[in-house]
């Protein structure tokens, strides 16, 4: 069985996915990750889940480009060049020259 | 030498040849990950050993060094149990269930010494080996609940265990085959102990290997 392991650093943190232990049950996995991931000292708490029980997402679909939507916005300055070319003010606009 | 010195550096001696022999399955485990925690339990053994043998050496005035690997073979004190060379996992893991189990006995009975420092290494210590003993429990069980792995368990046991009682003194050695027999669900041979003294032939090849390096540069280097 493969089980991901996650390690917390400190206490507080987040956990963090650190790899995996191939192990034959749960109890053999909580030995060896004890001895992989925490022998250093390097964790102060872990997490073992079973592979099979992590439910995977990995489509997401945007056919009409609702960027708006994204974490990083969309750009704005291609939008305003346009309108600024519609209303004819394109030249007045600040910084015009320089908007790509 | 006092007691107590005795006392420490067989202890010492044990855990050192114990955990050396352990980390000849480096690399060669049956698996990866068994492979790493075997390894790490070899150096933990070791790890006491330093511990058992820094405060002998206070005693001696020597050093921790000097006392694992500056002394003739015929000088060690460990038990021949640790000095087998048995590369074959079931043997491997009787030997490390049955030094665990013995371990655990002896150090309760060193946690009630009225020596402050001693009963402070073995609590010290006892708190690591609670770990060991669980992974020496789980490959017991998995070896109990085949026919196989009984059969191998079963064989390795009947070779090991005069060797297994010869590590603890006379007084601890019931309690010993008490725990082995109720855990193991079967009788042990009713032999007399390979006490601590004598030396098996194993001995003398794993000193020189041990020692090889240090032995091939001047005494006081520095490493």
């Amino acid at each position: 069985m493969i089980f991901e392991v996650f390690r917390q650093e400190r206490k507080g943190q987040p956990l963090q996915h650190a790899g995996t232990v191939d192990a034959p049950d749960e109890r053999f996995a909580e030995i060896y990750a004890r001895e992989q991931y925490g022998r250093r000292q390097e964790s102060v708490a872990l997490w073992l889940v079973p592979r099979e029980a992590v439910s995977e997402i990995g489509e997401f679909p945007d056919e009409f480009e609702m960027k708006y939507r994204r974490v990083d916005g969309y750009s704005i300055k291609a939008r305003l060049r346009e309108a600024r070319e519609r209303a004819g003010t394109l030249e007045a606009a600040p910084g015009a020259g320089a908007a790509e | 030498m006092s007691k107590r010195t005795d006392l420490l550096l067989s202890f010492a001696d044990d855990e050192l040849f114990l955990g050396w022999r352990n980390s000849e399955w480096t690399g060669i485990a049956p698996f990866l990950e068994e492979d790493v925690a075997f390894s790490s339990i070899a150096q933990n053994e070791i790890g006491h050993a330093r511990a058992l043998y820094e405060l002998a050496a206070a005693e001696l005035g020597t050093t921790a060094d000097e006392l694992a690997f500056d002394r003739p073979p015929d000088e060690y004190r460990c038990a021949p149990f640790v000095q087998l060379r048995r590369l074959e996992w079931a043997r491997t893991i009787a030997r490390h269930w049955l030094y665990e189990t013995a371990d655990e006995i002896r150090l309760a009975a060193l946690k009630a010494s009225e020596e402050p420092d001693i009963a402070g290494i073995a609590a010290k210590m006892d708190r690591e080996e609670a770990y060991h003993r669980m992974h020496a429990e789980m490959w017991i069980d998995r070896l109990l609940s085949t026919g196989e792995g009984r059969a191998r368990l079963d064989e390795a046991l009947d070779e090991l265990w005069p060797y297994a009682l010869g590590v603890l003194d006379d007084q601890l050695r019931p309690e010993l085959r008490r725990r082995a027999e109720e855990r193991l669900g079967r009788e042990l041979p009713d032999v007399a102990p390979v006490s601590r003294g004598v030396h098996e032939a194993e001995l003398v090849a794993l000193w020189e290997e041990m020692t090889m390096v240090r032995r091939s540069a001047p005494a006081g280097t520095q490493w």
